[in-house]
């Protein structure tokens, strides 16, 4: 109890920290990647736990994402919970609604599913996707393909980037003592061999899908902040290729590195936009081949992933978690 | 002790590595010159749209800069591109209005790109002005966003009264995109107009960008026997529409919108898009002096000739560049209502009025494919 309270305190110094750093220095456009950064740790982290960790192959996080992002902007258009001077908690209850209904729709997706193995479950989820994707252009209500516009961001950075990055903090927090618990283990025994693990009495279909529910949740979560950011909603948003940038993030940081993720969220987000000046320069599009030349080489060079397996902790020798 | 001095280290390497990140923040603002921000899909599906609006606004803004600038300072474009994607349309105009600090912006063609950058500019105040996006809600996002084409509500209702009474069909079937709201507003438009005028829609078929294969689509459409087929689209899937209608042995007319404006066209669609029309902002065989001109121009610099999209963005830029001229002060706000006031400009797509929507009210011009390229037919409006 003690470590999580100490845990909670430095998550709420860190994203305030974060956000008064970024109001004083950086101008909305860097506030807005730094969101960015926090979208895709939380996105990038939660896949880590189904890609990586359980070694299960998911293909439908835009699909989770979408309905967390359409849920939560859908709620703040219409209802208001918090009035007055609670009114700061209204993003963070969408963002709870939008994580929670994405995690129904994970349940819904996992259950039938999560009793397949391997390549199967991939293209479950990405037939997944692709049907939330439809049924949103579809929706009239949500504005179909047109786009639902209006969607009331934060209106001060205490509830903006401090709220993002309270909740990448958070996701990051929940994920780490999940792993590192006994019952997270089954997570990697279940990666490493589900026979094995049910001889030793291990749930296998139980534990993915807790581990496919978990990530879907917060897949959601962090759709309800890229809709509350970008105050635009459209399905393009939600295609394929954006389950593909979160398995690139979860691949290239390491899979069954939560570390790995969270450099890999931040190196994906930051590089396209610190390539842009060159385009200003040279008058062509360089940057996506930049991008994907150094996505190559990184993965020639270092097939594991940046991380590996490893984690933060295995970097410094001194500091022996739990190894008392 | 150890735990926090930890801890502080960690957060002090995360923030130092984002000042390294985000470095070249502050270029200072430049007082020899007025800087404005252009945003477009240089790249993606629709990127001969944004390359085609990106060299019209680079030639009105050369031209300008050539003759001595504006008040004697010179005009900084600086171009983005969203590579069609709406969140990095936002993501690009919030950079050009916060770290560029540009006065004006000019972009985008696709309306939902627009739709997903006028909020920001509407937030931070800098007058926004669209080439060619012509959904309505686009400029009904706030008094800065202007637009200087006309909008869907004209366009379809143009091409229903074409069809109707000077192409006299009377059983029009529509081939709508699904995943576009260019699409969807000009069906609706297009079929009131027409049963209103008194004709049948015999049926309304979908499909979604990026489709290749339209051949259930058009199978069932063949069954009604339709005078004409509407399709509501863009170039790409046009083409592949045109070429698999006319090997299913269809011989209606294809009728469409500005969207099918790109020399693209000629190549995907091939001889069988030959004889369709649609409505286009302008026309290179329009006896308009100015857009002759403007013909001339283009051709003298890029050695090709100008689609509908290079029109736009050209007027657009030209637009802007009549109101800093206009203005005492270089503000943002002035600007907005000098753009506003615009009145009568003569521009490469016909005669250009801001009306209090800040829609341009201008005609449309009817042309139709021939011999890989455009017969100017009419110039049609609504009154």
């Amino acid at each position: 109890m003690k470590i999580l309270r100490s845990a909670l305190l430095w998550l709420i110094l860190f994203s305030l920290g974060m956000a008064a750093f970024s109001q004083g220095i950086l101008n909305p456009y860097q506030q807005l990647i730094l969101s960015y950064i926090a979208i895709n740790v939380i996105l990038a982290t939660s896949l880590n736990l189904v890609n990586g960790f359980c070694g299960q192959f998911s293909l439908g996080h835009a699909g989770f994402m979408a309905v967390g992002a359409y849920v939560s902007a859908v709620l703040s258009l219409h209802f208001k919970v918090f009035t007055g001077s609670l009114d700061f908690l209204n993003f963070p209850f969408y963002a709870l609604a939008g994580g929670s209904v994405a995690a129904v729709a994970g349940w819904l997706v996992g259950m039938p599913s999560l009793k397949l193995r391997g390549d199967y479950l991939a293209i479950v989820t990405l037939g997944f996707g692709e049907i939330i994707r439809v049924i949103l252009l579809n929706m009239e209500s949500v504005g179909g393909a047109r786009g639902l516009y209006g969607v009331p961001g934060p209106t001060n950075f205490f509830v903006g980037t401090a709220l993002a990055f309270f909740l990448a903090g958070g996701t990051w927090l929940v994920l780490w003592r999940l792993t590192q618990s006994s019952f997270g283990r089954a997570f990697l025994s279940v990666k490493e061999d589900e026979v094995a693990s049910e001889c030793m009495g291990v749930n296998t279909t139980q534990t993915k899908v807790f581990a496919f529910v978990v990530s879907s949740f917060f897949a959601g979560v962090g759709g309800s902040l890229f809709a509350h950011t970008t105050n635009y909603l459209n399905p393009a948003s939600f295609q394929f290729m954006k389950s593909v940038d979160v398995v690139i993030m979860v691949v290239l940081g390491g899979m069954g590195s939560l570390t790995g993720s969270v450099l890999a969220a931040i190196f994906v987000t930051i590089l396209p936009e610190a390539l842009r000046p060159l385009q200003e320069y040279t008058g062509v599009d360089l940057r996506m081949v930049i991008y994907s030349l150094s996505l190559i080489l990184l993965m020639i060079l270092r097939p594991q992933g940046l991380l590996g397996s490893r984690e933060w902790n295995s970097f410094f020798p001194f500091k022996k978690r739990g190894a008392k | 002790m150890k735990k926090f001095i930890f801890g502080s280290l960690i957060l002090s390497f995360f923030n130092f590595g984002m000042i390294g990140c985000t470095g070249n923040s502050d270029k200072a603002s430049n007082d020899s010159e007025i800087r404005i921000g252009q945003f477009g899909s240089l790249t993606g599906a629709e990127a001969t749209f944004g390359q085609s609006t990106d060299k019209g606004i680079r030639l009105a803004i050369d031209a300008v800069n050539a003759a001595g600038g504006v008040k004697g300072k010179k005009i900084k474009l600086i171009t983005e591109d969203n590579q069609g994607k709406p969140d990095e349309a936002a993501a690009v105009v919030k950079k050009l209005i916060t770290q560029d600090n540009v006065l004006a912006l000019l972009g985008e063609v696709a309306s939902n790109r627009s739709l997903a950058a006028a909020p920001i500019a509407q937030q931070f105040r800098i007058p926004m002005i669209s080439p060619s996006s012509t959904n309505p809600k686009v400029t009904e996002i706030g008094n800065y966003i202007f637009r200087v084409c006309f909008i869907d509500p004209f366009q379809g209702p143009v091409m229903a009264k074409f069809a109707f009474e000077d192409l006299k069909v009377k059983k029009v079937a529509i081939l709508k995109d699904l995943k576009s709201d260019y699409s969807l507003g000009l069906t609706e438009f297009f079929e009131k107009k027409f049963k209103e005028l008194g004709g049948e829609i015999t049926s309304i078929q979908n499909f979604q960008t990026g489709d290749t294969d339209f051949k259930a689509q058009l199978t069932a459409i063949r069954s009604e026997k339709p005078d004409a087929i509407f399709i509501p689209a863009y170039y790409t899937e046009v083409g592949l529409i045109a070429r698999q209608a006319r090997q299913l042995g269809i011989k209606a007319t294809l009728l469409g919108g500005d969207g099918w404006d790109s020399p693209k066209l000629f190549e995907i669609g091939g001889e069988a898009i030959e004889g369709a029309y649609y409505s286009n902002h302008y026309s290179t065989e329009s006896p308009n002096p100015a857009t002759q001109e403007f013909i001339k121009k283009y051709k003298e610099k890029y050695s090709e000739t100008p689609d509908g999209m290079a029109a736009s963005g050209y007027d657009a830029a030209r637009v802007l560049v009549q109101a800093l001229e206009k203005v005492d002060e270089l503000t943002p706000d002035k600007v907005r209502e000098a753009i506003a006031e615009t009145k009568d400009f003569k521009g490469a797509t016909g005669t250009i009025t801001i009306d209090q929507n800040r829609n341009a009210d201008k005609e449309a011009f009817i042309v139709q494919v021939k011999d890989k390229g455009l017969k100017f037919i009419r110039t049609l409006s609504l009154k």
